[in-house]
């Protein structure tokens, strides 16, 4: 499907099944259009070109209160007239059940999430994971054919956020309703979803489960989007199968596993590399192994690992992680190391102009992300 | 530092009370002052029709102030209840569009309703006097149309006291709810939606009872006001529409009875609370103010 706002393509041709039960996350970065998407599904917004389809029937055209989802809503939009209670029932008194039906389920509902004590507050006498979980209520008690989360965690501070994790997850198991989930935190996404659709600037970019994500990124995008990703310029010389051949500038040349379609000998590539499969040697390895040279910048303890920064000759700026049984007496700020990695472990990409940031920059940008107010017409 | 600490926390149990004393002042002088002034005033007597009230415990003013005037009094009411219920109807479309739909036009619509009144507010009852008047256009459509009478009339109904009212004081109306309405997060509509409710359902279990704030201030705004206003029942009235207002104008600067003018005023004030206190309780939004 697709959304246009006037000439701005919010999403463009997205396209994806759902399994039943699964939970499944839309991770980006603002504005790649994971937010009008979920809108889509829901109803709020309608597709510009293409279907939305729930178990078989096109939805696209059916308003959001006759669909069979709930959505719980960023900052939970919850009822700040009504009580705990009157919040759960509101989407069960709507479609008129009976008085002692609705009973039943809200009270059922409320334990799920853990809130029977609380059923005659108000929202604003709440903390935010518990108006977080009369959200998940609110919406869980329609048993709806799938549940919409938009940034579902993102107003609840770290210690918080990592426990609703969890909790998410031992919810979504107990229900066995279909989650579908916007984020732009790579890790929350990592850590719940069954699979993840990686978006940028309104295209999906890679479907996939976490780990196939992670170690065989699809683009250079999803590479430093999620985790961290070394990246070296080359240049294709020999396709074979699901491998290929590329020259790094002056530092040699490798073959390599790809999953990129329709590579030509002459394109432009980049080599990606995970901090962890890195390794950093303090002299030049010999032929052919492919070691990059460069200069240490910095080095921070991260208690598993140490966090080794340099820069390489073609100014390149990569991270390699230097587990504690390795000894490299001369690691220090200016010493002269090479950068190497087993073929296997690297994967080819096509090149791109557009990077994701990484590291800092990419925490500065989701701070950013999450401060920018509402932006009009919902393109986010 | 030791010695000094009783004399500082003597200066920060003072400060306050200095800070208040400009205020209570002005209250004292010019508030309850003239109550008490005007208390007493109710329960005196005058000797004679020119000579000055003396105070001695005249009941009668109170007695007599129900029963020579009760129908003003309830007239008064039935024509600000009226008034209140049509501003309502009016003000509450008009300021949930500006609300939800104004854009970036918000302000410049909200500005338009109140520019108006910019206009002095007897020149504006007087032009409804021309607006109304039975040789004017509008009158003769009517007649023509068959909604009048071929004798009826506009001016110096009830309706056009009630109209005039409903005119003056709709701005009180419109923006309070404006303001109840804008505060609405969006967000609670779609979730609404979200949670099976079409337009109307959402309108009615979260938009309305999240704008009963300012209905509730609208409406004292418009009620209390009218009430006790005479100018729209003296231009726009006939002497079978007087109401209390004009009773008390009558006595204070004209029949220079003091004593009663001063009794109608306080049954007049009792009333008007007696009202706001039972509509407090009926509305119920003491913890959503």
């Amino acid at each position: 499907m697709t959304k246009r706002f006037g000439d701005f393509v919010a999403v463009d041709d997205a396209h994806f099944v759902i399994a039943r039960g699964e939970f499944f996350a839309m991770l980006g970065p603002s504005g790649c259009g994971k937010t009008t998407t979920l809108r889509m599904i829901a109803g709020f917004e309608r597709p510009t070109a293409g279907a939305i389809r729930l178990e078989g029937r096109d939805v696209s055209r059916v308003p959001p209160y006759r669909r069979d989802v709930n959505t719980v809503f960023q900052q939970y939009a919850l009822f700040p007239h009504l009580t705990v209670w009157d919040n759960v029932a509101f989407g069960l008194r709507a479609k008129r059940l009976p008085k002692g039906e609705i009973a039943v389920r809200v009270q059922q509902m409320l334990e799920i999430v853990r809130l029977t004590e609380l059923a005659n507050r108000r929202p604003a006498q709440l903390s935010g994971g518990q108006q977080q979980r009369v959200a998940l209520a609110r919406a869980l008690v329609n048993y709806p054919k799938a549940l919409l989360l938009d940034e579902p965690l993102a107003a609840l501070d770290l210690k918080l956020r990592q426990a609703m994790q969890l909790e998410l997850k031992r919810i979504q198991r107990e229900v066995g309703i279909t989650f579908i989930f916007v984020t732009h935190d790579q890790e929350e996404a990592l850590t719940m979803s069954d699979r993840i659709a990686v978006m940028s600037e309104g295209r999906v970019e890679q479907i996939g489960a976490p780990t196939e994500i992670y170690d065989s990124p699809a683009s250079v995008f999803v590479a430093g989007f999620i985790g961290q990703a070394n990246l070296f310029a080359g240049v294709v010389t020999r396709v074979g199968g699901d491998r290929a051949a590329v020259r790094l500038g002056t530092d040699g040349e490798l073959e390599a596993p790809t999953t990129t379609e329709g590579l030509k000998p002459g394109d432009a590539v980049a080599v990606m590399i995970r901090p962890e499969r890195a390794r950093l040697l303090t002299t030049e390895p010999a032929p052919p192994r492919v070691g990059v040279p460069g200069t240490v910048t910095d080095l921070t303890f991260q208690g598993p690992v140490l966090r080794v920064g340099m820069v390489t000759a073609a100014d390149e700026r990569v991270v390699a992680h230097v587990r504690p049984d390795e000894d490299l007496p001369l690691l220090r700020p200016g010493a002269r190391v090479w950068l190497t990695f087993e073929p296997d472990a690297a994967r080819v990409l096509r090149a791109r102009d557009r990077v994701a940031p990484v590291g800092d920059e990419r925490e500065i940008a989701e701070i950013e992300a999450l401060t920018v107010p509402r932006t009009a017409g919902g393109a986010r | 530092m030791l010695e000094r600490d009783p004399e500082g926390r003597k200066q920060a149990r003072v400060a306050p009370w200095l800070l208040l004393a400009p205020g209570m002042l002005w209250l004292f002088l010019f508030y309850f002052f003239p109550l008490w002034t005007l208390l007493r005033m109710s329960l005196s007597s005058r000797p004679s029709r020119f000579a000055d009230p003396v105070f001695s415990w005249e009941w009668s003013n109170y007695s007599d102030a129900f029963s020579r005037y009760g129908a003003q009094f309830s007239r008064s009411f039935l024509y600000a209840a009226l008034a209140t219920v049509a501003a309502l109807l009016i003000a509450y479309p008009l300021a949930y569009v500006i609300a939800f739909r104004g854009g970036a036009w918000k302000n410049v619509l909200l500005g338009l309703c109140v520019v108006p009144f910019f206009t002095n507010y007897l020149i504006r009852t007087l032009a409804w006097r021309t607006i109304l008047g039975d040789q004017a256009p509008v009158v003769e459509t009517l007649r023509s149309l068959g909604v009048l009478a071929p004798d009826g009339r506009l001016l110096r109904t009830p309706l056009a006291v009630v109209g005039g009212l409903t005119y003056n004081f709709l701005p009180f109306m419109i923006l309070p709810i404006y303001v109840a309405l804008e505060k609405i997060d969006p967000r609670l509509v779609d979730a609404a939606r979200d949670l099976y409710s079409n337009t109307w359902r959402a309108f009615r279990k979260v938009v309305f009872p999240l704008s009963l704030p300012g209905v509730f201030a609208g409406s004292l705004l418009v009620f209390i006001p009218a009430a006790g206003d005479f100018v729209n029942s003296y231009y726009l009235g006939s002497a079978k529409t007087t109401m209390i207002g004009n009773v008390v104008q009558d006595q204070f600067l004209v029949q220079l009875d003091y004593p009663v003018a001063a009794a109608l005023s306080f049954v007049f004030m009792a009333i008007v609370m007696a009202v706001v206190i039972t509509y407090a309780r009926l509305l119920g939004t003491e913890d959503l103010v």
